[in-house]
């Protein structure tokens, strides 16, 4: 049932961890099942139908001392172990390949060498790898348990977690940190490939220069967090064949019939409580007046009216 | 028992007649009784909550709620259980009620204030309450207000803030009201190594409550600030820093754990010596080791944010003292256990709570070895074995220890006796329904669960589902044990003063106790729990 104790690990991380953990449980567990035990066996033994005069026991400073200074040796292990498992996570080799990794509500976004964009973390096996990894919106968390990693991904700072992935096969990527409506569903997938696999792979990732420029705005703001751009019901409407679209949305509550137009995504854009489309929730989208320029917010309507139905 | 014909301070008091006569007094044991009802109102409502998380997680996919929804009702059940129930808790209710009898006094230093506390509490309680129908939406930032997250969301955030605030003045300022209490009124003679257990525990308590929760009170004041005025302390698109949010947080809330389980470790120690008839063992041992875990739990908070992004020489410094603050919550449960020893036990229902809290307390406090070593601690953060964790801390430690002194002194408190065979019945119901219900959660979380999730693959479900059906256990051992502690205050038989061959101050004088306490000042010369 214990994923967390691998035959083989996955990872050069794990065996320090798991080795810590096995340190840390194999005391707790002789100390939980000691004490429950004399504590059980006190209740019959001194149970006051067997023992009607309990017996007045000063107190012992041998004994105080004994169970201060022993617990202190342990707790001191515990932590040395803890620490040295832990120590190599924070030293990043010079030669690792690096992956730009950018979250944001709620999707992972991985960055390679040469501009190529990943919605998964393909990696090459027995390579170390480190992640750059920022944040476009809130705190998030980035998690693979088999490798047993985790490192908070904080916007306005650039966070770094490396390690070597030593086992082929997929491994979950999960957000630890809670980040809203779908925090549970911001989820990718590391794929441990043999070298070969990957340089094909690589080669075939087209680079993202030549993307809209109304997308790659998107893109930095994190839209496609809420708003799929292929029919896909999110959290917000779909993109696709937006513009010119007929819509029922409510105004204050009140039903109205309008036709997608640039001012209704203008509109949607700065005061998105104003205008909701049926079916969808108040209160979920903050304004972006100020937050994008005026400029930019018009790119963004020009590509979305480019987004045309399949 | 007594003969003599008193007044009970139950009975009314004049002036006023029914509640009124309740809502204005100042007697330190009606305060306490207010805070009981209002908390155990609370405390019902974040349980109902609880329960439908619970039936929520019971399948993978929607069961009977959305998403926002289910952030909404975690946000609110941990802001109801940590503010309202668990930090106010024993200090509030049991602190109120019986630290001025143990320590002979007729009441605390200053009760007017502590009447105004109660109504700060109840105004902040309030809020609470109303930020969840008011506004776009309950918050839906979990309670611990992550920014920039609750900076941003169109959720109320802001009532909800602003009612931890107002929470906030109600803690300092009891415990401000019990220092000053426990320094000036101790009984003539009552030196402090021959105060009870418990007032040393709350006196600890105490100091953190007063010197630690304006932290949290600017803090959240700083959230608003940034909420209304876009003033950028965590924002970083307005030029702040997410980090010094957590790190202001946890400041207070990590000593704000102690405010709950202190006063617990202070119950256990009064009800252990009781039922063994024995001398509790390492009496200077289990004070000073009061004020040591008062004292390092202060600098510990870093281990909340081991994963958050802090210096590499930050993390092993807060892991180290991590596991210094320890020990001496080892050194309590040696003594307690200690304290068996060649004793005359009594099982009775106050006592087997106590056996349970310390069982459920170690393994709440072994647990959390493991995520104070740095290591595994990246593994288990933010998945659902710390939930597991600490709710094996705050339920399994303060709950059940609320439980016990619920039964211990529920004599003294209403001079009734309840129906002792479904009390222990209810006992036994409680400490299965807890163990099934929160222990899957650590092997959730090893099996890598992250915590605050809507949804969860199919991986975890044997444990979900275990979980779900413990939590339907353990609330029909709630109802069994509320219900007949109920009946019994109603109609229960009467209760002789001193039922349990209890040694404090409190067993020397009636119950229900008069409303001065005691008739004439006691004159205190030997130790606490002295069974010679």
């Amino acid at each position: 049932m214990f994923t967390f104790y691998d035959p083989q690990y996955a990872s050069n991380m794990a065996e320090g961890v798991d080795a810590a953990f096995l340190i840390i449980f194999g005391i707790s567990f002789f100390f939980l099942i000691g004490i429950t035990a004399v504590m059980i066996w006190f209740i019959i033994r001194y149970h006051h139908k067997r023992h009607p005069k309990a017996v007045q026991i000063k107190e012992s400073f041998a004994l105080e001392v004994t169970w201060t200074v022993i617990p202190t040796i342990l707790v001191m292990i515990m932590f040395y172990y803890g620490y040295i498992a832990f120590s190599p996570m924070r030293d990043i080799p010079a030669d690792a390949m690096v992956v730009k990794t950018v979250a944001k509500m709620w999707s992972w976004e991985f960055e390679y060498p040469g501009n190529k964009l990943s919605t998964e973390l393909i990696l090459p096996i027995n390579e170390p790898v480190v992640l750059e990894m920022t944040s476009l919106d809130v705190v998030h968390s980035l998690f693979i348990s088999a490798f047993r990693v985790k490192e908070d991904v904080v916007p306005g700072t650039t966070h770094y977690m490396w390690f070597i992935p030593e086992r082929l096969g997929n491994y979950e990527i999960l957000c630890t940190e809670y980040c809203g409506l779908r925090h549970s569903f911001m989820e990718s997938v590391a794929r441990v490939v043999p070298r070969e696999e990957f340089d094909v792979w690589l080669a075939s990732v087209p680079e993202a220069t030549n993307m809209d420029e109304g997308l790659i705005i998107m893109r930095q703001n994190a839209c496609s967090g809420c708003h799929s751009m292929d029919g896909t019901k999110l959290v917000g409407p779909s993109f696709q064949g937006i513009y010119g679209k007929a819509e029922t949305v409510l105004i204050d509550g009140t039903p109205a019939e309008i036709v997608v137009d640039s001012a209704y995504l203008y509109r949607a854009i700065v005061d998105p409580d104003y205008e909701i489309v049926e079916g969808y929730n108040k209160g979920l989208m903050k304004t972006y007046k100020g937050v994008i320029p005026e400029e930019d917010i018009q790119t963004i309507i020009k590509f979305l009216m480019t987004l045309q139905k399949e | 028992m007594t003969t003599i014909p008193y007044k009970s301070y139950l009975e009314p008091q004049g002036k006023y007649t029914g509640l009124l006569d309740w809502l204005t007094s100042t007697d330190h044991k009606r305060i306490g009784l207010m805070y009981m009802y209002a908390i155990g109102i609370f405390f019902i409502i974040g349980v109902l909550l609880g329960l439908l998380m619970r039936i929520e997680l019971f399948k993978p996919g929607e069961t009977i709620m959305g998403p926002q929804t289910y952030n909404g009702i975690f946000t609110v059940h941990g802001v109801i259980m940590i503010f309202m129930v668990v930090i106010p808790g024993l200090s509030a209710v049991f602190g109120n009620l019986f630290m001025p009898i143990q320590i002979g006094a007729k009441d605390v230093a200053f009760p007017k204030l502590n009447l105004l506390s109660w109504y700060i509490f109840m105004a902040g309680a309030i809020l609470a309450v109303l930020s969840q129908f008011t506004g776009n939406g309950p918050p839906d930032t979990g309670w611990t207000f992550y920014a920039p997250y609750s900076t941003q969301t169109g959720t109320n955030v802001l009532m909800a803030v602003t009612a931890a605030f107002v929470l906030g003045f109600s803690s300092i300022l009891t415990g401000l009201n019990f220092i000053v209490t426990i320094h000036r009124m101790r009984a003539p003679g009552m030196t402090w190594f021959k105060m009870p257990l418990f007032p040393w525990a709350l006196y600890s308590t105490a100091w953190i409550q007063l010197l630690a929760t304006p932290i949290v009170g600017i803090t959240l004041l700083m959230l608003i600030a940034e909420r209304v005025f876009k003033i950028g302390f965590f924002d970083p698109a307005l030029g702040g820093d997410p980090i010094l949010f957590q790190h202001l947080f946890w400041i207070y809330s990590h000593p704000a754990v102690y405010v709950m389980i202190l006063p617990a470790m202070g119950v256990i120690t009064e009800i252990i010596p009781t039922f063994c008839q024995r001398r509790i063992f390492g009496y200077k041992a289990i004070a000073l080791s009061s004020i040591a875990i008062a004292g390092v739990g202060y600098l510990v908070w870093g281990h909340h944010m081991y994963t958050s992004g802090m210096s590499f020489t930050a993390r092993w410094i807060f892991s180290f003292l991590t596991f210094i603050v320890a020990v001496p919550s080892a050194i309590k449960v040696f003594n307690w256990v200690a304290t068996m020893y060649k004793g005359s036990i009594a099982l009775k229902t106050p006592f087997l709570y106590a056996l349970a809290f310390i069982f459920l307390f170690m393994i709440g406090g072994l647990t959390g070895l493991s995520l104070g070593s740095l290591a595994t601690d990246v593994y288990v953060h933010d998945t659902a074995y710390v939930v597991a964790h600490f709710h094996y801390i705050i339920f399994g430690g303060m709950g059940f220890a609320f439980f016990a002194a619920l039964h211990y002194w529920f004599p003294k408190m209403y001079g009734k006796m309840y129906n002792q065979k479904i009390a222990d019945i209810a006992w036994l119901i409680l400490f299965f329904g807890f163990n099934m219900l929160y222990f899957p959660q650590f092997v959730l979380g090893l099996q890598g669960l992250p915590r605050r999730y809507y949804d969860y693959m199919p991986q975890f479900e044997t444990g979900e589902v275990l979980s779900t059906i413990g939590g339907f256990v353990l609330f029909i051992g709630i109802i069994m044990m509320i219900t007949n502690l109920i009946i019994a205050a109603r109609n229960g038989p009467q209760a002789p003063d001193n039922p349990w061959g209890g040694k404090t101050l409190e067993w020397t004088i009636p119950s229900p106790p008069p409303m001065e306490n005691f008739d004439t000042p006691p004159v205190v010369s030997k130790e606490p729990y002295d069974y010679e």
